[in-house]
């Protein structure tokens, strides 16, 4: 897949447009991950817009966002970043045998406390 | 009162408190929760991408059903509240989606975003009353210094769940104030605990979470209550030292039907 074409699928499923963005930084700020990413929200926005999304399909930083809807909240210019890594990490995970969770991983988190919510979560965000 | 009620996957698991004190409560303050039959898991969470579809259609299934019976529909858990309400939003604002679900859902008439849909403690506010709730109340939480952990899901985005101010929120202090206990105002109340990465980097959910605990504690917090299961159990993991309960279970106790429930 070309990066324009990638690009553009990215921009339309997400309903996101990185133009908006006037790079304050302010998503990265208020990220409670942003220690643990490799790439941080506003990476995100930039890197798509300008097509260098290679390194952000490769990126662990996919799995690291909590989906907790902060910077999509906090953004001044309604630029909700969060939706590009949802749908940038779709498309990583979309490919056949590329799911970063499967059913004998759960063995691995399971205790007696679990709630049923965690596991379900877990695979609609690691899993297709 | 009769409404439409999606209890969710965890519960009727390991949330089963969250569960039975929102009935108990509820029949105390003349509400009938509807369980909706059928009802599918919601999934936990929403999906923002716009070409997701199938995921979405057991949160559809249930909205149609409360909007066929001419009830709200009422939520309990955090999770299945955000992604029902977040799926409605996206039935009505999104045409495309919208299609997309209505071809998925056969001929029996379209669904289009009707239906209303209410968390519990929206229930409490908007429909019941905290003023009528405070009436109801039969044992007053006297001087509990209570946190209200809101999190991530019951306020973000803002723009669709509609519940409060999402940076500075009062519906859960308000609730507090109702049973007459004392709310202790905190900067990490709507902040995330974590969540479902705990799964992977259980180092950042314990980051996360001790961060909540460690900021309710400093400003007196003797107890947090929180109406999510995943919160819940990420403050338990990761060490919280105070008691962490369901706001169904508080409000059981100052109404006076918890023992009752306690019993059966």
């Amino acid at each position: 897949m070309n990066n324009k074409y990638l690009r553009e699928e990215l921009i339309r499923e997400s309903g996101v447009n990185p133009k908006k963005c006037m790079k304050c930084g302010k998503c990265s700020a208020t990220c409670p991950a942003y220690d643990e990413m490799e790439y941080h929200p506003h990476q995100f926005v930039s890197m798509v817009e300008s097509g260098d999304i290679q390194p952000l399909l490769q990126s662990e930083s996919l799995y690291k966002c909590l989906s907790c809807f902060a910077c999509i909240e906090r953004c001044p210019r309604g630029v909700e970043p969060a939706k590009l890594v949802e749908a940038v990490r779709l498309a990583a995970i979309r490919k056949q045998g590329e799911n970063r969770m499967t059913a004998n991983d759960v063995a691995e988190f399971l205790d007696e406390d679990v709630p049923q919510q965690l596991i379900v979560s877990a695979f609609r965000k690691y899993s297709k | 009162m009769k409404v439409s009620y999606f209890p969710g996957c965890t519960l009727k698991n390991k949330a089963k408190d969250l569960d039975l004190y929102a009935y108990k409560s509820a029949e105390a303050l003349g509400v009938t929760l509807e369980e909706i039959e059928n009802w599918q898991c919601c999934g936990g969470v929403f999906t923002t991408a716009r070409d997701e579809v199938a995921t979405k259609l057991s949160s559809v299934r249930a909205l149609k059903e409360a909007f066929s019976k001419e009830q709200p529909l009422v939520t309990v858990c955090s999770a299945c509240h955000n992604v029902i309400k977040q799926t409605n939003h996206a039935v009505q604002n999104d045409k495309e989606f919208s299609d997309k679900v209505n071809r998925y859902m056969g001929e029996d008439g379209g669904y289009f975003g009707e239906a209303e849909v209410y968390h519990y403690l929206e229930m409490l506010r908007d429909l019941v009353g905290f003023d009528a709730l405070k009436e109801k109340v039969v044992n007053p939480l006297k001087g509990k210094k209570i946190a209200a952990y809101y999190g991530c899901l019951l306020l973000r985005p803002g723009s669709v769940m509609k519940m409060d101010d999402p940076e500075n929120p009062s519906i859960m202090e308000d609730f507090i104030k109702a049973l007459g206990a004392q709310p202790v105002v905190y900067a990490k109340r709507n902040e995330c605990c974590g969540g479902y990465v705990s799964v992977e980097s259980p180092d950042l959910a314990k980051k996360s979470s001790n961060q909540v605990v460690q900021n309710a504690k400093m400003q007196g917090a003797e107890m947090i209550i929180t109406a999510c299961p995943l919160c819940k159990y990420n403050l338990l993991k990761n060490g919280a030292d105070i008691p962490v309960v369901y706001f169904t279970e508080l409000l059981a106790e100052a109404l006076g039907v918890k023992e009752d429930t306690d019993e059966q």
